[in-house]
């Protein structure tokens, strides 16, 4: 699966305001929701269920990178967007490092496997090095679309 | 140029050694079949690190299938980019002094479908 395919462009955020998680997860959330990929009525509940996904467990892998991620009733098409901390945000990461990069993943419920094919994907990326620099170093939602891009094409 | 005698030797020392290597390293595997409805997602995934990671053997993860791959069992992230689905046929490779109790415990969390009762 390409990252185009459910990473909405439109929703990325290239300096995510908030400084703890929750604010970021709303963020992100919120985004979405303003890009149309997400009924607006269903903010509140995904980003409940978001950080209480966190609480059971943090998304924070390591490597200064996190992906949030929920399946909910409330969504009805997978998607999924980026935002960027320049200061860092604390994940409770694996790693007790500070998140820079979040990819975060919103799937309906009953649709499993193109879950594990979307996390395959950001996945597959944010294991290479250079990936997770070049995105730590974008400062525009471009510049993030750009290298999504690139990535898809396998560059 | 080498003779005939001298490479026969040298493989017999190669294997010598191979089977030595064996001998020094117990390893230990098991089939496994993805029974949890949700596959192997995030949370699955890092519980099988986190067990993992409480043996000193290396643990590899070999998916069978359409898109075959491996997994170093000790890696989230490696884990979780096999999006193994449920059905999906993996084998668990241990090696190491503990590699025996390694896979049998690794083995029945999938047993255990990670908690998830269906």
């Amino acid at each position: 699966m390409k990252l185009k395919e459910f990473i909405v462009a439109e929703a990325i955020i290239p300096q995510i305001t908030a400084t703890d998680r929750d604010g970021a997860l709303r963020e992100l959330v919120t985004s979405l929701a303003g890009a149309g990929a997400l009924p607006a009525d269903a903010v509140d509940d995904v980003v409940a269920a978001l950080i209480k996904r966190e609480q059971n467990g943090s998304t924070g892998f390591g490597k200064g990178v996190a992906v949030p991620h929920v399946k909910h009733p409330k969504v009805t098409k997978m998607a999924g967007t980026v935002g960027r901390s320049v200061n860092g945000i604390d994940f409770a990461a694996l790693d007790h490092q500070p998140v820079y990069s979040v990819v975060l993943l919103l799937s309906p419920e009953n649709a499993p496997q193109q879950h594990l094919q979307a996390m395959n994907a950001v996945f597959n990326n944010l294991q290479k090095d250079t990936f997770r620099r070049f995105l730590r170093q974008s400062s525009t939602r471009e510049a993030i679309a750009e290298l999504l891009d690139e990535a898809d094409q396998g560059k | 140029m080498i003779a005939d005698c001298d490479l026969r030797f040298a493989i017999e020392i190669k294997s010598h050694i191979a089977n030595r290597k064996l001998q020094i390293m117990p390893s230990a595997s098991r089939d496994i079949i993805v029974s949890n409805k949700l596959g192997l997602h995030a949370r699955p995934a890092m519980q099988f690190v986190d067990l993992a990671n409480q043996f000193k053997s290396d643990i590899k993860v070999t998916k069978f299938g359409d898109e075959p791959g491996e997994a170093d069992g000790k890696s989230v992230m490696e884990m979780i980019i096999l999006a193994a689905t449920e059905g999906t046929k993996m084998r668990i490779d241990a090696e190491g002094e503990d590699a025996e109790e390694a896979v049998a415990k690794l083995k029945q969390l999938f047993e255990d479908k990670f908690g998830e009762g269906e």
